[in-house]
């Protein structure tokens, strides 16, 4: 029973200790890789809420693309036609992501399993050809490019390499370190309860629609904030980012990183990012070669790279 | 009588043409351990499951000390002082035994959860588990582990369904001893096929065949009743 009454030091040294790397790593590494890096912390704090919900509250979402979306788009809208400068635009893509999971998980929440999937992707395939719909203010899948005055924070400039890297380090840290507290705390022990039992969960007194709402709003956050500061840091929005592929890209993350591990998202928003990099170098067929990933994945390690390690070999592992 | 903690009146529940609970009123004595019995099919398990809120009713009521509580979802009875154990064991296999009943302890108080969790173990015996994965406990323990739970949730009503079901003869004394502890500060509906464990634990026992109440009095009653020895203990006794 100690190793349960573990203090918080140990689930937090992980996460802490991936940090300091990505903190070292703005030093070392050239230019292409900080931009990368960069990029990659930024989708992992999108992969980190997927994970919320579907790691730890057991929800397969195929729809987290509108909050991404939402999250980007409230951003970038604001910026581009309102000329919101960048760090209300950032709380307006947060309140934007965690919104629209609040709307969608209202009523897609009344299924569950395969229905409540098919209904996510429905709703996220609505706000995608909205996106479209509406070219004439949006875009369309042309997007808009975020002109470089409208990328600034407390007078540092976005578009700039090292700022870049450590906004998105900051974004990112913040969210891995809420994430390892939150999956620690008591609410995040009632999440994988729903997850891992609904109907005992419901007889124990907790609400499952409650619970799972909280659960994808939460996730919502993590999304819209990841989408809006994708739009800034980067200076582009576009409808590619609310299309079906970006609602699948997080499930393949987590499912690579490992599902309902602290650190899984990271690792696999990373491995595939270099992966699909180092493909692209090789051949345009690049989606081959992350299919032979993913197979290989399912074949060997179902639970992803840290669910592995943690089920043979460190039990332990957050 | 002591005070009725629980009752139903008319409460019915109709499968198709079949009427698993027909019409049936009911009273739980506060502090009582109370047994319903019943052949296979008599709608036990349907019955319990009203109570509990897990299937809706169709007609009748129910009230937990006086208030109405019909129509409320089984999350908020649980919260509301009516804890429901599993007839099939429903553990989480996958967490830590500790985890398992942290999670009901968490379901009725605030705060940290360890003091009274440790409590809860140490009650059913399966205190220096608590970091083993549930799933891998003897199927004895996760009977055990699945009382302690709802012992957890500090119920008003206890609902055990068919608790004995496949324990070992030791085991069974260890749980009879620990269903009487919790009365009278709880109260215990218990439906238990084992008639040994209800005539030794019960106070009061109610029987049902079809989907409707055939008595309901001491065990001595009961036993001396023509009608339930014909419809059920007839082959047993």
């Amino acid at each position: 029973m100690k190793t349960l009454a573990l203090p918080l030091a140990l689930p937090l040294a992980l996460p802490l200790a991936l940090l300091a790397l990505l903190a070292a790593a703005t030093l070392l590494l050239p230019p292409y890789h900080e931009g990368n890096l960069a990029r990659i912390m930024l989708l992992a704090t999108y992969a980190m809420g997927y994970n919320i919900a579907f790691g730890y509250t057991g929800l397969l979402s195929l729809g987290h693309a509108l909050f991404f979306g939402a999250g980007m788009y409230a951003a970038g809208m604001a910026a581009e036609y309102g000329g919101v400068p960048a760090a209300p635009g950032l709380a307006l893509g947060l309140l934007g992501g965690g919104a629209m999971a609040l709307a969608v998980g209202l009523l897609a929440l009344r299924t569950s399993g395969v229905s409540f999937l098919i209904v996510t992707m429905m709703f996220a395939q609505a706000g995608y050809l909205t996106i479209l719909y509406n070219t004439d203010v949006t875009r369309g899948e042309e997007g808009i490019v975020l002109a470089a005055a409208l990328r600034r924070i407390a007078g540092f400039d976005l578009a700039q390499d090292d700022t870049r890297y450590l906004a998105a380090f900051a974004i990112f840290a913040v969210g891995l370190i809420a994430q390892a507290l939150l999956v620690r705390s008591r609410f995040g022990r009632v999440m994988v309860a729903m997850r891992e039992n609904e109907e005992r969960s419901r007889m124990l007194g907790y609400s499952p629609y409650r619970v799972k709402l909280i659960a994808l709003v939460i996730s919502g956050l993590y999304a819209g904030v990841a989408g809006a500061a994708y739009a800034l840091l980067f200076g582009y929005m576009g409808a590619g980012f609310a299309a079906i592929q970006n609602s699948i890209a997080p499930l393949l993350w987590v499912l690579l990183g490992g599902a309902g591990t602290v650190l899984g998202p990271f690792l696999g928003t990373a491995a595939m990012f270099y992966l699909t990099d180092l493909a692209a170098s090789l051949t345009t067929a690049t989606l081959l070669v992350t299919g032979v990933a993913l197979l290989l994945l399912v074949l060997f390690a179902p639970k992803g790279i840290l669910g592995t390690i943690r089920d043979r070999w460190a039990p332990w592992l957050p | 009588m002591a005070s009725v903690i629980l009752s139903a009146r008319g409460l019915t529940r109709h499968f198709g043409g079949l009427k698993a609970v027909d019409g049936v009123d009911f009273d739980l004595a506060q502090g009582e351990i109370h047994a319903l019995i019943g052949p296979n099919g008599a709608g036990k398990t349907t019955f319990v499951s009203l109570l509990s809120g897990r299937v809706p009713v169709q007609s009748g009521t129910i009230a937990l000390d006086g208030t109405d509580i019909t129509r409320m979802a089984a999350h908020a009875r649980v919260r509301a002082g009516i804890a429901y154990t599993f007839q099939i064991t429903s553990v989480y296999a996958r967490l830590p035994v500790y985890d398992n009943v942290a999670l009901a302890v968490q379901s009725r108080h605030r705060g940290d959860p360890a003091a009274r969790t440790r409590a809860a173990l140490e009650r059913v015996g399966l205190a220096d588990r608590g970091g083993q994965l549930a799933g891998t406990l003897s199927y004895g323990h996760q009977r055990l582990l699945e009382v302690a739970m709802g012992l957890a949730l500090e119920p008003k009503v206890l609902i055990l369904d068919e608790p004995t079901q496949g324990l070992a003869e030791g085991e069974i004394a260890t749980f009879k001893a620990l269903v009487r502890s919790v009365v009278p500060a709880a109260t215990v509906l218990l439906i238990e096929h084992n008639m040994d464990v209800v005539m030794d634990l019960a106070h009061r026992i109610t029987v049902l065949t079809f989907g409707q109440r055939l008595a309901t009095g001491t065990p001595d009653e009961i036993r001396a009743d023509p009608q339930v020895q014909q419809a059920y203990l007839g082959d047993t006794v």
